[in-house]
């Protein structure tokens, strides 16, 4: 945590593909426990933006600050050692193992400082049962379905012990059912003391389960408030909607 | 402590080695179990990066040639014990898997399989334009007329290889079944998600990079005191990079016992091809047999007893 109390803190962050600014000065912060909303149209930076928080990109000026420390030249692999976590928007499980296997990659390289060794598949099978998975552990990861594959990219994420769960696009795609299901596996991982950035444009799913939203347009900011504060604004409907 | 069958397994397989070395006279048994083996060493190298890391390659097999050249270059230099040889061979391939690693890994797939072929070719043109361990005319080793503790050089030799491929089937196993093996094969599988899973991928892929070149190095280093010449075209064979490609395919290139079935079967049937029918039908058996196994059984021999298996289980998944 660093002096305010903040989880990860994003200072003036400015991200260029050539000529062409995806992210311009955003500057947002996570609390602990907290769950965050992160939306806008297509193309305003969103995935840019988790990128340079989880390390598959990096962002040319401003700073990532997690839990007090300077993280924002650590490759992505340091960082899910420290313990930022995503999931991604189209699924990439490791197809050739099981779904057991595929939970101890994160336990046994960004976990493997922070748990008891023996307890690895304990723990794996615990946070499979809580996306549902308990009888499915030796399935092969590669036959699975869509929403299955979305709980798997959860449970995974959820695997490397991470305190703060980048969910990109959890629930694109899925049926109201799905979504719901995928909202309550959401929830209860929160409960579990794991911050949550949710980035999603099913805005049903987006306003039930916040408690802050950020609002992105064109690589600009644009908006910060409450679900109710963010729906009642005047730029997030012309962003959306236009003129 | 607990001995797994595995160790009792290398034990038994390095005793009835030296049983054989004390009964047979037939000194063809020896020539044909050295080039086996050779075949073994390689496909278990070529399967640390081709089959755990999913890295295919064409390249590897210049390797060996480094490694034999490295051998010749130093014999020149000075008469060292063959041991020495290997060692130093092994320590050059390493360092220059490294380096090449280091340059070709940004590159995927067909990419990169390509960019390690190119490899393998510049290497090819320098050893070449190389007079001091003779050029393109080659160079020849004597070998010695008595060796001591065995009955002939070649038999000392296949030992020798007996030894070599069992320590390298000894690391392969252990890389592909320790936490490394499960973050090569998650690299494997999808790199990206890897990384974020907190897999140091570049450093997994050099360590596998490296592996895989001191496995090749350590099989080519005794090539030119088993054939007493050699030269670019035969240590560069297209034959020898094929099989070791071949070889993993064959018997199956997730596991680290694939390779060593692929290479016992093939190389077993090559050498008893070469014997009665012709030594040119070889590399059409070589063909023939991996496109099958690609077309009908992509996950080797090895693939087709775990489906049978899981078929016989029930289920049918």
């Amino acid at each position: 945590m660093d002096a305010d109390g903040r989880l990860l803190d994003v200072h003036g962050l400015t991200k260029r593909f050539g000529g062409f600014v995806a992210l311009n000065n955003v500057s947002m912060h996570l609390n602990p426990r907290e769950r965050l909303g992160l939306i806008g149209p297509n193309g305003s930076g969103k995935t840019t933006m988790i990128n340079c928080i989880s390390g598959a990109l990096f962002n040319e000026e401003g700073s990532v600050v997690f839990r007090g420390e300077e993280i924002t030249g650590l490759p992505a692999f340091k960082r899910a050692e420290l313990g930022i976590s995503r999931s991604f928007q189209i699924p990439r499980p490791f197809r050739t193992m099981s779904i057991l296997e595929n939970m101890l990659v994160p336990m046994e390289y960004a976990a493997w400082g922070r748990v008891d060794h023996a307890t690895h598949e304990d723990r794996a099978m615990e946070i499979l049962a809580l996306v549902g998975f308990q009888d499915r552990a030796q399935e092969n990861s590669g036959n699975l379905t869509q929403v299955d594959l979305r709980k798997l990219e959860l449970a995974r994420a959820l695997a490397a012990q991470p305190d703060v769960l980048v969910s990109d696009e959890s629930m694109a795609g899925l049926s109201s059912a799905e979504v719901d299901e995928v909202l309550e596996i959401l929830f209860k991982l929160n409960e579990r003391g794991v911050a949550v950035i949710m980035i999603e444009h099913i805005m049903r799913a987006v306003m039930r389960y916040c408690e802050r939203i950020y609002v992105l347009d064109a690589g600009q900011l644009i908006a910060e408030g409450t679900p109710e504060e963010i729906q009642g604004n005047p730029d997030v409907e012309r962003a959306y909607l236009g003129e | 402590m607990k001995i797994s069958g595995f160790w009792i397994g290398i034990v038994l397989v390095l005793a009835a080695g030296f049983v054989l070395a004390g009964v047979a006279d037939n000194q063809f048994l020896f020539f044909a179990g050295y080039v086996v083996l050779q075949g073994l060493i390689m496909a278990v190298a070529w399967n640390v990066l081709g089959g755990f890391t999913g890295y295919v390659n064409f390249g590897s097999a210049g390797f060996f040639a480094i490694g034999a050249y490295t051998a010749i270059a130093l014999h020149q230099f000075a008469e060292l014990p063959l041991l020495v040889l290997i060692v130093i061979a092994g320590i050059v391939c390493g360092l220059i898997g490294l380096g090449t690693g280091y340059l070709t890994l940004r590159l995927r797939g067909v990419y990169f399989a390509i960019a390690t072929l190119a490899m393998a070719i510049v290497f090819e043109s320098l050893i070449t334009n190389w007079d001091y361990v003779g050029g393109s005319a080659g160079a020849y080793v004597i070998t010695p007329a008595e060796v001591p503790f065995f009955d002939s050089f070649i038999e000392m030799m296949f030992i020798l290889m007996l030894v070599l491929s069992l320590i390298c089937v000894a690391v392969s196993r252990y890389l592909s079944m320790s936490r490394m093996g499960r973050g090569l094969a998650s690299i494997r599988d999808d790199e990206t998600a890897a990384e974020c899973m907190g897999v140091p991928t570049l450093r997994l892929k050099l360590i596998s990079t490296t592996v895989m070149g001191v496995m090749m190095g350590v099989a080519g280093a005794p090539f030119p005191f088993f054939v007493t010449y050699i030269n670019p075209l035969s240590a560069f064979d297209l034959l020898i990079a094929v099989n070791a490609i071949a070889m993993p395919m064959i018997g199956g290139t997730a596991v680290w016992f694939g390779p060593v079935i692929g290479a016992l079967l093939l190389g077993t049937i090559q050498q008893i091809v070469t014997v009665t029918i012709s030594s040119e039908l070889n590399i059409l058996i070589v063909g023939v047999v991996l496109i099958g196994f690609v077309a009908l059984a992509p996950r080797g021999i090895v693939g087709l007893f775990q489906d049978f298996a899981r078929k016989r289980r029930g289920g049918g998944k």
